[in-house]
Parts: C-alpha cells; sequence; structure tokens
C-alpha cells in the first residue's frame, strides 16, 4: 500500500460558489503517484469545475489544494503548471494552425528553463525539440508531425492534447473527459494511452465512459451536485448504496444522463 | 515563399538601397530617408500586431515622444550628441510604452484597441493644449544631432550620410525584429496570440511576454520618431496623432502580417503612392482611398502575398509560424463551458 507522503495532489474541503449557486461544495480527495484516480458523477454534478479549480483556471472559494506537499491555492494557472500540474482540456485546445510538432514543442519550450530566451532559432534548442519528440513518440504521433493540427482527426488531436501536457514534463496529470467525441478504435487507443499516463505520475480522470473508467481506475471519486457521494476503489464504490441509488444503478442498460 | 529566392529578393533591395544616394537627386535621397523611416516604424508595429496579436493605435505617440525628446535635448546654437540624444529619445518612448502596455494588456481585442487609442490622444492632446513642447505650434529642431566619435563625425546635415544611417537603423531594427521571431520568446509570442488561454496553461506568462514586445516596439518606434524628427527640423502634435497611428497600421496590413519585411514594403508602398498621387492630382486622398481598398480586396494576404504569387509558391512564409485570423475572438471556452453546466445544475435545483 502507498504511503502518505507520495500523495501528489491533494484537494482540502474545496468550495466553489458561483453567486448563489453551490458548483463544488467540500470536496476532498488525494491522487498518489502511479495512481489513476477517477472522477465520475452526472452531468452537472462540478467534475469539470472541480478540474479547473485544481488546474487554477478558477480560484476557489474556500478549501485548499497541495502539490507535492506545497500548498498551490494560491497559484495562477502558468505557476501551478510550473510546479508540475499538467492538463488536457475537455474541448480541444491546442494551436490550430501551427504544426503537430510546433504544438509540442511549446509546450516543451515552457518548462525547458529558458522559456522565453530572444537569442537563437528555436530549431537550435536541441533539448527542447528532443523532449517534444520524446511526447509526440509516446502519444504515437511521430508520423504526423510535419502536419498542421487542424488537419488531424478529432482523435488524433486528443492525442497531441495529451503530447502536450507530457511535453511540460508534469508529475500530476488532470485529464478532462478524454474520450469524448471518440470513435470505438480511438477510444481503444486513448485507453492504452491514458493507462501508460501513470508510470511515475498521479493522474486524474474525469470521464462519462464507463467501461474507461471502471477499465483504468485505481480509485474512484463519485460526485452529484457538486458534492462527494462516496469514494474509494472501484469495487467498494460500487457495492456503496448511497452511490448505486444516486447514480451507479442507472448504469448499464440506461445511459447516465438520461437518469 | 521559398527561402532562397526570398533572401535574393532582400539581397537586390538592399543593393538598390545601398547605391540610391549614388544615382539619386538629393530630393529623392530624402524622400527615400522617410520613407525607410515609416518602414523602421511599421516593422517595430507588426511585432506587436501581427506576431503579438495586439492592434495598438498608440505607436505614433511613441514615435512623437522621441521626436519631443530630441527637440529638448538639442542645445540651441549646435546639434545634440547623437551618444546621449537618440538613447536618451529612445528611453523615453520605452518607458511610455512600458505604462501605456502595463495599463492597456489588461484589456484584450477591442478594447486593447480603445485604450491604446485613449493614451496616444493623452500625449497629444498634453502637448497641444500646454506650454510644453511649444504648444499646437511645435518646436523647432534646428540643427541636426552631432555624429562624432573619436576625432572623426559624420555629418548628418548631408542627405546622403543621413540616408545611410537610418538604412543602417532599419536593417539593425529588422535584424531585431527577426531575430526575435524565430527565437524561444517569438514562438511564445505567437503562440499567445494565437491561443491565450493553452499558452497560459502551458505555463507561458502571458502578459509579461506582451509586455515585454510592445516596449520593444516601442523603442523601435521611438528610434524611427527620432530621426525623422532630426530630418524634418521640426516636431507638431500631429506627430502624436491617431492619424499616423492609423497611416501605419494600413501600411502594416497592406504589406502583410504575417512576416517581417512585409510591413516595410507596405510603408515603401503607401509612401510612394501617395508622392505620386499628390504631385499629380487635386483630389489625391480620394484616388489613394480607393487605390487602396483595392488592394485589400485583391491582395488580402497584403503585398508579401503578392510576392509569392509572382515567385509561384504559397503566401505566408513558413519560417515566419502561423497565419492569423485577425477577427479571431480570445478563446473563452472556461466560460463557456461552465456556463451548460451552471444551467442544468440551475434547472435541477428548481426541480
Amino acid at each position: 500500500m502507498s504511503e502518505m507522503n507520495d500523495v501528489a495532489l491533494e484537494a482540502n474541503q474545496l468550495v466553489k460558489r458561483f453567486g448563489g449557486l453551490i458548483a463544488v461544495s467540500e470536496v476532498s480527495l488525494s491522487v498518489r503517484a502511479g495512481e489513476i484516480h477517477a472522477v465520475i458523477g452526472p452531468n452537472g454534478a462540478g467534475k469539470s469545475t472541480l478540474v479547473n479549480l485544481l488546474s487554477g483556471d478558477l480560484s476557489a472559494t474556500s478549501g485548499s489544494i497541495r502539490v507535492a506537499g506545497r500548498d498551490v491555492t494560491a497559484l495562477n494557472p502558468q505557476k501551478r503548471a510550473l510546479a508540475g500540474l499538467g492538463r488536457s482540456y475537455q474541448k480541444t485546445t491546442i494551436f490550430a494552425n501551427s504544426t503537430v510538432f510546433e504544438n509540442v514543442r511549446l509546450a516543451a519550450q515552457a518548462h525547458g528553463g529558458r522559456a522565453l530566451r530572444m537569442m537563437g532559432s528555436v530549431a537550435d534548442h536541441a533539448d527542447i525539440n528532443a523532449r517534444a519528440h520524446a511526447a509526440l513518440d509516446q502519444v504515437g504521433l511521430s508520423h504526423r508531425a510535419p502536419l498542421k493540427a487542424c488537419l488531424m482527426s478529432h482523435g488524433e488531436q486528443r492525442q497531441l492534447e495529451i503530447a502536450m501536457v507530457l511535453a511540460t514534463d508534469p508529475r500530476i496529470i488532470l485529464l478532462d473527459e478524454p474520450l469524448a467525441g471518440m470513435g470505438q478504435a480511438e477510444a481503444v487507443r486513448m485507453i492504452a494511452l491514458i493507462r501508460s499516463l501513470k508510470r511515475g505520475r498521479a493522474v486524474l480522470l474525469v470521464e462519462h465512459d464507463m467501461d474507461a473508467v471502471f477499465a483504468l481506475a485505481d480509485q474512484l471519486t463519485v460526485m452529484a451536485d457538486g458534492g462527494v457521494i462516496g469514494s474509494g476503489a472501484p469495487a467498494d464504490v460500487r457495492a456503496n448504496a448511497a452511490v448505486r441509488k444516486a447514480y451507479l444503478g442507472a448504469h448499464g442498460d440506461e445511459t447516465v444522463d438520461a437518469a | 515563399m521559398k527561402a532562397s529566392s526570398q533572401s535574393w529578393i532582400v539581397a537586390i533591395a538592399l543593393a538598390v538601397a545601398i547605391a540610391l544616394p549614388l544615382v539619386a537627386p538629393t530630393y529623392y535621397v530624402q524622400f527615400a530617408s522617410k520613407a525607410l523611416l515609416m518602414g523602421l516604424l511599421a516593422v517595430a508595429l507588426n511585432l506587436v500586431v501581427g506576431f503579438g496579436g495586439m492592434v495598438s493605435l498608440c505607436h505614433a505617440a511613441l514615435f512623437g515622444l522621441a521626436g519631443y525628446s530630441l527637440a529638448f535635448l538639442t542645445p540651441e546654437g549646435e546639434g545634440a550628441s547623437i551618444w546621449l540624444s537618440l538613447p536618451a529619445a529612445v528611453l523615453v518612448s520605452s518607458f511610455a510604452a512600458l505604462v501605456i502596455g502595463a495599463l492597456s494588456l489588461r484589456t484584450k481585442g477591442i478594447y486593447f484597441i480603445m485604450v491604446t487609442l485613449a493614451f496616444g490622444e493623452m500625449l497629444f492632446y498634453l502637448l497641444h493644449d500646454t506650454k510644453i513642447g511649444g504648444g499646437s505650434d511645435g518646436l523647432y529642431i534646428y540643427l541636426k544631432p552631432e555624429f562624432g566619435f573619436g576625432g572623426a563625425a559624420l555629418d548628418l546635415e548631408r542627405a546622403s550620410t543621413f540616408y545611410f544611417v537610418v538604412l543602417v537603423c532599419l536593417v539593425l531594427g529588422v535584424a531585431l525584429v527577426s531575430m526575435l521571431v524565430r527565437s524561444p520568446f517569438g514562438h511564445a509570442l505567437v503562440a499567445a496570440r494565437d491561443n491565450e488561454r493553452r499558452a497560459r496553461s502551458l505555463g507561458f506568462p502571458v502578459y509579461r511576454i506582451r509586455l515585454t514586445a510592445f516596449v520593444i516596439s516601442g523603442a523601435l518606434a521611438g528610434v524611427a520618431g527620432y530621426f525623422s524628427a532630426a530630418q524634418f527640423g521640426f516636431v507638431a502634435p500631429q506627430l502624436l496623432g491617431w492619424h499616423l497611428s492609423a497611416t501605419v497600421l494600413v501600411m502594416v496590413v497592406l504589406g502583410g502580417m504575417t512576416s517581417v519585411l512585409g510591413p516595410l514594403a507596405g510603408a515603401l508602398a503607401i509612401i510612394g503612392l501617395e508622392e505620386v498621387l499628390k504631385s499629380n492630382f487635386e483630389y489625391w486622398k480620394l484616388i489613394y482611398g480607393l487605390i487602396v481598398m483595392a488592394m485589400v480586396f485583391v491582395l488580402p494576404g497584403g503585398l508579401q502575398q503578392l510576392a509569392s504569387m509572382v515567385l509561384g509558391a504559397k503566401p505566408a512564409s513558413e519560417d515566419d509560424a502561423v497565419e492569423r485570423d485577425m477577427t479571431a475572438p480570445h478563446d473563452d471556452a472556461a466560460t463557456d463551458r461552465l456556463r451548460p453546466e451552471l444551467l442544468r445544475s440551475e434547472a435541477k435545483a428548481h426541480v
């Protein structure tokens, strides 16, 4: 069993209020290195808001966030990214008009130490280029390197997103519905890719595809109406009566969203 | 455009530029100096507009401030030392760019345009309505700066000497912008332009990157303004007005925003066109306007597109990275995404 000290990401009593609406209500969870922690729940449960709170795209109303023991609650997204937190977006957000390689190269550059050097061509920075190539390799997009990113298929663009996250060399990866809109074959490849990410890293996965979640997750947190209604190992959560009643009971013969 | 054919064109243009004072009459040498200085201003502006995606309408103010600085630093009866006055003038422009940029870069898109316009007009009225710089009459610079080193000196009163100094400044300015655009800094600037949110989430300090580009651009605009004031021997508030800012913006757009040299071509075309029309037609501004409109219709990619068509290659040089969609709004995906989620939870709350 993992010890407390390899908790990579820890959220403590996170709250996000939009005016009178509580989007995220006292959510606590922790993700260890080498583990995939999935967050599930119906639409509107606050999963994406939670990811945005963790990444810093939104600031929490109250509560705290720790990355490898260090409090990052007050840090902006850039600083959190530099602290080792990488994320992908639900809607594909890439540099659409740049080449696939340039997309990944930019990600590597941002974490290269001399990210804003004004001298010399980007082509001369061998370490950054090597890191970009390695990230492309890991997601299996090397053959697409010179292509304009917007010309690739949806599935490949999602893979590119992950390559960009990898190029920043994160210790924690937040994945916001990485399988959204993917075909069967693409999804199978993506699931294998996500599984490969947890080696040495902590992965927090928000996903609607329950087959993928149960194939991947080591830990599971179930959210509904902004709060956590159950968490633990997938098998335990599945057995949890409250979760079954609120959410999982609907799974199997009808879609979750229709519930 | 192929790199080799492009460098051929640049080499030939440079050779023509060097040969010009040897063959052309003084009037045209002075005219060429004026055109090259506008070219330097346009190249400077394009770092911000084309590569940074920030449409600034205050660059004339940065240009004009350097001119006024020279006027203030020129003692009576002699020329100012270039070693003192040029750095001082550039410093003034850079500082103004730092202040204006620091405040206006907190806004985006159309608001950025408005805020920079407002700052430019503030400086215009500051010099127009107060006695600081001689009010609306402006100030005279009776003698050009003294460019001495060691025992020798360059006589800037000579048109050809002045022209060569301007040409060197332009070449250095273009080299600086080219270097920046190719560097990691330049790529980060372009990335922030194309997808600000993504650039931020990758860890790029977008605000700092943009402010740095704005200040460098302001410094180059200052160099152009300094030599323009020296050339005309006169500065007036109009030098800082939005009219000049807008004209330079037209040069940038007309020349093409995706390359470093496009705006220079745009500036030379506009200044040349103006000169030809002015001396031949009474209602030259009407014809000028129609020609500019026609050019935008025929060459939406700017003059660089024309060059590419002639050379039979595709538009936009690839090493200058991505093409640009000026109309693309800044990505507010986060709020857009949150809205449906909020609406849904709200709907649920009511049930």
